[in-house]
């Protein structure tokens, strides 16, 4: 992954499946935002690996700084990461408000710098920190319960980086209302859906991810309807960012999928297919049966970034080539789905053939989307921006 | 005109029968085989080591992760059986049974002695109408016997007969130190069919990369001769069907097939190449000749150019002629 290897991660040793497909997405967080993510992790595998108490694979980087981490019920985690952004929000203000009401007495100049630096790229943020460095040598010329207050918020003056997390259960399912909710408030979080199409960490029940046709715990038949499309009800909203993202078919797609999450000031919502040990796959070719879900059209790679259609430009962006294998090529690789094709062949049958037309009305929707003019989208109507 | 053929004791309405090939692993195929107008099909076939190899993958890929975490003591639901590989191909055999009105024969590849019998029964009790036996062996130990080739060929011929009733087909290979003895021998044992012949699929080799390259090739037209001098060669000679396969492409291989001896002439290839309705076209062309030539039935061409029991004479004397006319032709004198 051009541009991301080389960058310190601050998540290690997970105590996850071998070959686990959502684990190098954290990574990958921890390696681009490091310690300025704020995670909000519902409940589920990641959790249960990213918070296994005593121990915890979320780690520090060489100045002793490390993501900020989490977990929440199952059911308000989206709530519980907006209060995080609340409150990340509330300490900057104040930390402005205390700057700026000690303007003289800190320099001027410094503070003005502090106030007004652009923080997008790393570049920026470094310099941004040495600045706090200094600023925080000067607290002393403070009233010392001022000082004090400042130096509690300090930090904040860094742009935090709010990561809600979770599953598809969590996401499709439990938390979907809370979900929706913060991503219809336009705050800027960002949304990292780790989907394995099934509760994975609860034993494989299925979820609103499970594709048609896939046999899981409470669909012992096959599932008989489709998986919800997570990123068209997001991009219904249209100052939402979306991307739809599988790491073993584009990594280069997911890098930019999260670096442009992260940076649009408003909701974004990235959802990253993730193989699992609940898909009846050998866990090693994880990556290879992933570039094959893309390939045969059953997880597009797609980006709906709102910032395009501010300039001008179709928002709507379709990463991922026409689907050039059956679907069937890519399913027989999986229990999940060969099972049914053993236990009842006419119906696996039955469902395939309805899979196979759902994903390939699915992708002329996309198509037709992604040729589709800016105006056919909505604008962002807020003001605050 | 009359086309219908009788066949390991089956009545069939024509003599074309779809082979085994991946055209009939639905029953969807099956019903446009048999629409498209064969007078039987020949399911793909069950092979014993992919049914093996698949349980045992299932058998590791369910368990994963048993109660590894405290939430998830399983990942998946219990129904999930993890040795179905046989149970799909019986349930494919007794659909399609059901679905057409032409006999649907069951395929064996088997690769333990007792696996034989024991397939060869659950299709008869499926529904089919008969049972082909694909003997693949390739006996690459220098140790082994002719003899003992030909005996393990005996043997599951013996056990398969003794387990079933419907009729037994066996479909061998030409390569017998004496083709004929072999076939006379399986014909005693009790076969009531033999195809000829199975295709050796030999691996190619890459040089760029310096890897065998495992790879299954239709058969085309210039590999019908084998068969053909075998089918010519052992009509009348024996009690048991005659089935050729290999090559054809179009009606003229199957003219030549039935003029050979053949009971009946299977095709896979020309099926997967043009599609199930090119049987319509063998048909139509095979219709068309015997009206031009002034046949009725196929019983008057059946055979019509087999060797004679009596004609060792005319075999060394058509292989003479043959070289002198390739020396006086394209070839030169060098013969």
């Amino acid at each position: 992954m051009r541009g991301a290897q080389f960058l310190q991660p601050l998540f290690e040793f997970p105590g996850a499946c071998a070959g686990c497909g959502e684990t190098p997405y954290l990574k990958l967080l921890s390696q681009l935002f490091g310690d300025r993510l704020m995670i909000a992790n519902a409940t589920g595998c990641s959790s249960i690996y990213g918070g296994n108490l005593p121990t915890t694979p979320w780690t520090t980087n060489t100045d002793g700084r490390w993501p900020a981490w989490s977990n929440s019920l199952f059911e308000d985690n989206a709530e519980f990461g907006l209060g995080m952004r609340l409150a990340a929000d509330t300490h900057t203000q104040q930390a402005r408000r205390l700057l700026t009401g000690n303007r003289d007495a800190l320099g001027a100049e410094l503070v003005d710098d502090i106030l007004g630096a652009p923080q997008l790229r790393e570049s920026e943020l470094s310099a941004q920190r040495q600045r706090l460095a200094a600023l925080g040598a000067r607290l002393d010329r403070l009233d010392r319960a001022v000082a004090d207050e400042l130096r509690s918020v300090l930090d904040h003056l860094v742009r935090r980086s709010v990561w809600i997390v979770g599953g598809d259960g969590w996401a499709y399912d439990i938390g979907a209302g809370g979900l929706d909710h913060i991503l219809a408030n336009g705050r800027n979080v960002n949304v990292l859906v780790l989907d394995t199409e099934v509760y994975s960490n609860t034993g494989g029940q299925m979820s609103k991810s499970t594709p048609l046709d896939a046999v899981a715990k409470f669909a012992a038949g096959g599932k008989t309807m489709p998986r919800k499309d997570l990123a068209l009800q997001a991009i219904a909203y249209g100052n939402v960012y979306v991307a739809q993202v599988a790491m073993g078919a584009d990594p280069q797609q997911t890098l930019q999928a999260f670096r442009e999450a992260e940076a649009y000031d408003g909701p974004s919502i990235v959802i990253a297919y993730s193989h699992c040990i609940a898909h009846g796959i050998e866990m090693r070719h994880g990556l290879d049966q992933q570039y094959r879900a893309v390939a045969s059209g059953h997880w597009p790679l797609m980006r709906y970034d709102p910032m395009l259609r501010a300039t001008g430009k179709t928002p709507f962006l379709l990463d991922s080539h026409r689907p050039r294998i059956p679907l069937i090529d890519y399913r027989h690789r999986e229990l999940r789905f060969r099972s049914l094709a053993n236990s009842d062949p006419d119906e696996a049958e039955r469902l395939l053939a309805l899979a196979q037309e759902s994903i390939d009305q699915r992708w002329k929707t996309y198509e037709d989307m992604a040729s589709r003019g800016p105006h056919h989208f909505p604008s962002d109507a807020r003001k605050d921006r | 005109m009359d086309l219908t053929t009788r066949y390991l004791g089956l009545e069939l309405r024509n003599p074309l029968l779809a082979a085994p090939s991946p055209l009939s692993r639905t029953v969807g195929g099956v019903r446009q085989l048999a629409g498209a107008g064969v007078g039987a099909v020949v399911l793909y076939s069950l092979f014993e080591e992919q049914i093996r190899r698949e349980a045992e993958q299932n058998a590791q890929l369910a368990p994963q992760g048993t109660e590894t975490y405290a939430e998830s003591l399983t990942y998946f639901p219990a129904t999930v059986d993890r040795e179905h590989g046989a149970h799909r191909y019986l349930r494919l055999l007794e659909s399609a049974a059901d679905a057409v009105d032409v006999p649907v024969i069951g395929s064996i590849n088997g690769i333990t002695p007792d696996s034989w019998a024991r397939y060869a029964r659950s299709m008869q009790d499926a529904g089919a109408a008969a049972v082909e036996l694909n003997i693949y062996y390739l006996p690459g130990d220098p140790h082994i016997q002719g003899r003992e080739v030909e005996d393990r060929h005996l043997d599951i011929v013996a056990r398969v007969k003794s387990a079933v009733s419907v009729p037994v087909a066996v479909k061998l290979s030409p390569f017998f130190s004496s083709t004929a003895e072999m076939a006379q021998r399986l014909d005693e044992a009790g076969a009531d069919g033999l195809v000829l012949f199975n295709r050796f699929l030999q691996p190619d080799i890459d040089c760029e990369t310096l890897a065998a390259v495992p790879g299954v090739t239709l058969s085309t037209p210039a590999e019908i001769r084998l068969p053909l001098t075998w089918i010519a060669l052992l009509r009348g000679r024996l009690r048991a069907s005659l089935a050729a396969t290999t090559g054809v492409e179009g009606p003229t291989e199957v003219i030549k097939y039935l003029l050979a001896g053949a009971d009946v002439v299977q095709s896979a290839s020309a099926l997967l190449r043009h599609g199930p309705e090119h049987a319509g076209v063998l048909l139509d062309g095979l219709h068309a000749w015997m009206r031009r030539k002034g046949y009725c039935t196929l019983d008057e061409v059946r055979g019509v150019l087999a060797v004679p029991e009596d004609g060792s004479a005319r075999e060394r004397a058509d292989y003479v002629d043959a070289l002198r006319d390739a020396n006086s032709t394209a070839y030169g004198s060098t013969w």
